[in-house]
């Protein structure tokens, strides 16, 4: 069982991180235009 | 984008609403286009909102960006600063849900290790990390509905908050005192789940309608609105509405909207009055004579005199009017709100009565009191708080694939009920604006359309820009001219193949509007322009007609342009209805129990769209127009109103069907926890079930509009 005291803090800690992400990507204006975000990829970089 | 967060130094920020940029093409064009231009660092844009940030230098205004946009093909508007910072409703929501799904998953996989078997010190371990994880997330997570439900009880008012937050606090503190006692059950997971649940619905709901507002906000004309003024050395300067004095001599082109009340100086041209007024037919006006605010010029370039501006009396009078009548409104309350009003009692008497009844059967004050709260979370409304905003969100999302904007929830539960129709005429019934007649464009020849679509796209005037707008939807190439000049007042003229050829003004200028079409060598060709009824205008009112709405016209137009479309639609009208008239017969149908569906789109119907029980306007609609309504629909076909009112009802059919199986899961849940036979477990697949369920049952409106 002592396998536990390493999985738990290592799921949390997994967990915690993509939390973390996401707030950074909140506080960073990720979700300011979901919908310009999903055409943009259709704009061709030719410079 | 980060960067985007602070223009650099030296540069200032300028956001304008361009609402007519809809795909990946504008985006990259509008982008390159202002990039290129001297004196703009950066221009990014935002197709959700419709907007475009340009970091400028000083040199430039918001005049001569509105004018670079122009360049590119696209109509712009500064934003007005109040409404620069816009509000999200469902960004505040985004981090409570994301920590409460965080949570809640880590702590069901303890559970699951805690049902599967976990015990002693090990089942101990796990309920102190749930507790970790679960209390800090909850006291997080619950916020939007534990301020919402402090609200609503400090009013000593319920909503569907209060059961929701009992329900979650009383969870965790059982929690909290079984983990300390080392007891059994926790129900941590529980309550996260419930919130992850109920945050969903409400992040999908706010989502919902951000969008429809986006929608909205971008057909608003953001207008920095204001005029040319001709200075006292003859120069022309941009100055904005705000800034109009009276005195001030504006220059009105064509096709420009007056900002403020005024005399009119020198020239003469038709002005069309419809948003003010509802009157169809343009008006003609000479020197000396009065132009209101809001009125469209519609022909020649004129010099107006400044009398009024800013809040001038025309529209003080309406706000006077739409303030009195928006307060009927908010008296309205949602199914959702009266559902809560039944069933908060009824459960928290249901536990109360439990813990006395296991009290008098002998259990010890622990039992009863475990089992109580066992009942008061195994009925915490997860099914029931999805009920109405998760039917509500798909219809809406329907809704607006189909062209039709719902503003708020309550809207469809308003517009269900509606059983009598008011519709306006002049922009509602009708398109509201000259169209070119058809028959007179089929008799052209074809080189003869071409050039007439060529000499139009060359003029902002609007009968050329419906006319270009026509003729482009027949998919005609344009002949290529030269030479081409725009006369103000007169028309465009060009050469074709080393012909004379013009789009002007008809001689002798009869009453009706109409533009002709000279090429050298041929007869001149006049295409008379009239304003023409909504396509499918009859069908959609059959169809009202059908799922039971009485309707009729309401105009403020003369009795006889009424009378032609009352005709028309085999409708009873009211024609030169005032503002303060419309309103007073939608206080008098109200009064006599009908639920009233008012649609119109001009200023001189705000107020009786603000007093309906429900109320849609076109996207063509007046600013005052677009917010007082509930529903906007922007396509031309009238057919948006049966269609709206169709998906309202079906909506509603499911929130009902929603409450029945949620209820039916409380009466098949509750005996077990009345009996004491509920565990977490138990509770934790009741809940998702349940909850999968409802949602499941509305998604079937995904098809609603259609």
């Amino acid at each position: 069982m002592t396998i536990l005291l390493l999985l738990i803090p290592a799921a949390l800690a997994i967990g915690g991180l993509g939390l973390a992400a996401f707030f950074w990507a909140l506080r960073n204006g990720q979700f300011e235009d979901p919908e310009g975000n999903a055409v943009r990829i259709l704009v061709e970089d030719d410079e | 984008m980060s960067a985007l967060r602070k223009p650099a130094p030296a540069f200032e920020r300028t956001v304008l609403a361009v609402p007519s940029m809809h795909c990946a093409g504008c985006m990259s064009k509008i982008e390159r286009g202002l990039g290129a231009r001297f004196g703009i660092a950066s221009a990014r844009v935002n197709l959700s909102a419709r907007t475009v940030t340009v970091d400028h230098d000083a040199s430039l205004d918001a005049h001569d960006l509105v004018q670079a946009l122009a360049g590119l093909g696209y109509e712009a508007q500064a934003r007005r600063d109040e409404l620069a910072p816009r509000l999200s409703a469902a960004r505040p929501l985004l981090a409570p849900l994301a920590v409460a799904g965080f949570a809640a998953m880590n702590v069901m996989l303890l559970s699951v290790s805690v049902w599967s078997g976990a015990e002693g010190s090990t089942r101990d371990m796990f309920h102190w990390i749930s507790a970790g994880i679960g209390v800090p997330a909850i006291a997080f997570a619950g916020r939007p509905f534990f301020a919402s439900a402090w609200r609503a009880v400090r009013h000593g008012r319920t909503n569907m908050d209060v059961p929701i937050s009992l329900g979650v606090l009383i969870a965790t503190g059982l929690s909290l005192y079984e983990t300390v006692r080392h007891g059994e059950h926790a129900w941590f997971d529980g309550a996260l789940m419930l919130l992850t649940f109920l945050l969903v619905g409400r992040v999908l709901d706010a989502m919902m309608r951000d969008r429809a507002r986006a929608g909205v906000d971008a057909l608003l004309s953001q207008a920095a609105q204001g005029a040319m003024v001709v200075g006292a050395d003859g120069k022309l300067a941009w100055v904005q509405a705000a800034k109009l004095a009276p005195g001030m001599v504006m220059r009105i082109a064509a096709g420009e909207r007056l900002a403020a009340d005024g005399e009119i100086l020198s020239g003469a041209s038709r002005f069309d009055q419809s948003l003010l007024t509802g009157e169809s037919a343009p008006v003609v006006l000479h020197v000396g004579d009065p132009a209101l605010a809001g009125t469209l010029n519609l022909e020649a370039p004129v010099d107006v005199r400044v009398s009024h501006a800013g809040h001038d009396t025309t529209l003080a009078e309406i706000a006077r009017l739409m303030e009195a009548s928006t307060q009927n409104r908010s008296r309205y309350v949602r199914i959702a709100d009266r559902a809560a009003r039944l069933y908060a009692p009824a459960v928290h008497s249901l536990a109360a009565l439990t813990v006395v009844g296991w009290l008098l059967a002998g259990a010890s004050l622990y039992t009863a009191l475990v089992t109580g709260v066992a009942v008061l979370i195994i009925t915490c409304p997860c099914a029931l708080g999805l009920a109405v905003p998760v039917a509500q969100v798909v219809a809406s999302g329907s809704l607006m694939r189909s062209g039709i904007m719902v503003k708020d929830g309550s809207a469809l539960e308003r517009l269900a009920s509606v059983d009598r129709a008011l519709l306006d005429k002049t922009g509602t019934l009708t398109m509201g604006r000259p169209l070119p007649d058809k028959a007179a464009l089929v008799a052209l020849a074809p080189d003869e359309t071409a050039v007439a679509l060529a000499l139009a796209s060359h003029s902002r005037h609007p009968l050329s820009r419906t006319l270009a707008a026509t003729l482009a939807g027949w998919s005609i190439a344009p002949e290529p001219l030269i030479d081409v000049t725009e006369r103000a007042g007169e028309g465009v003229f060009a050469r074709w193949r080393g012909l004379e050829v013009s789009l002007s003004r008809p001689q002798g200028g009869g009453a009706a509007m109409a533009a002709a079409l000279a090429i050298e060598g041929r007869p001149v060709r006049l295409i008379p322009f009239s304003d023409r009824m909504r396509p499918d205008a009859e069908a959609a009112l059959a169809q009202l007609r059908r799922l039971g709405i009485e309707c009729s016209i309401l105009s403020g137009d003369r009795p006889a342009a009424v009378g032609e479309i009352a005709h028309a639609t085999g409708l009873t009208a009211q024609a030169n209805a005032r503002p303060g008239d419309k309103q007073a017969l939608v206080g008098r149908l109200r009064a006599r129990g009908r639920k009233v569906l008012v649609v119109g789109d001009g200023l001189n119907d705000g107020p009786a769209l603000a007093a309906a029980d429900a109320s849609m306007a076109p996207g063509s609609a007046s600013d005052v127009g677009l917010q007082a309504s509930d529903l906007v629909f922007v396509q031309d076909s009238l057919l948006a109103l049966p269609r709206a009112v169709r998906a309202a009802r079906r909506t509603m059919a499911v929130v009902r069907q929603n409450f029945a199986l949620a209820i039916g899961y409380n009466i098949l849940a509750v005996p077990l926890a009345i009996a004491g036979l509920v565990t977490p477990m138990v509770a934790a697949i009741a809940m998702s079930a349940s909850s999968l369920i409802v949602v499941g049952n509305s998604l079937r409106l995904a098809r609603a509009a259609k």
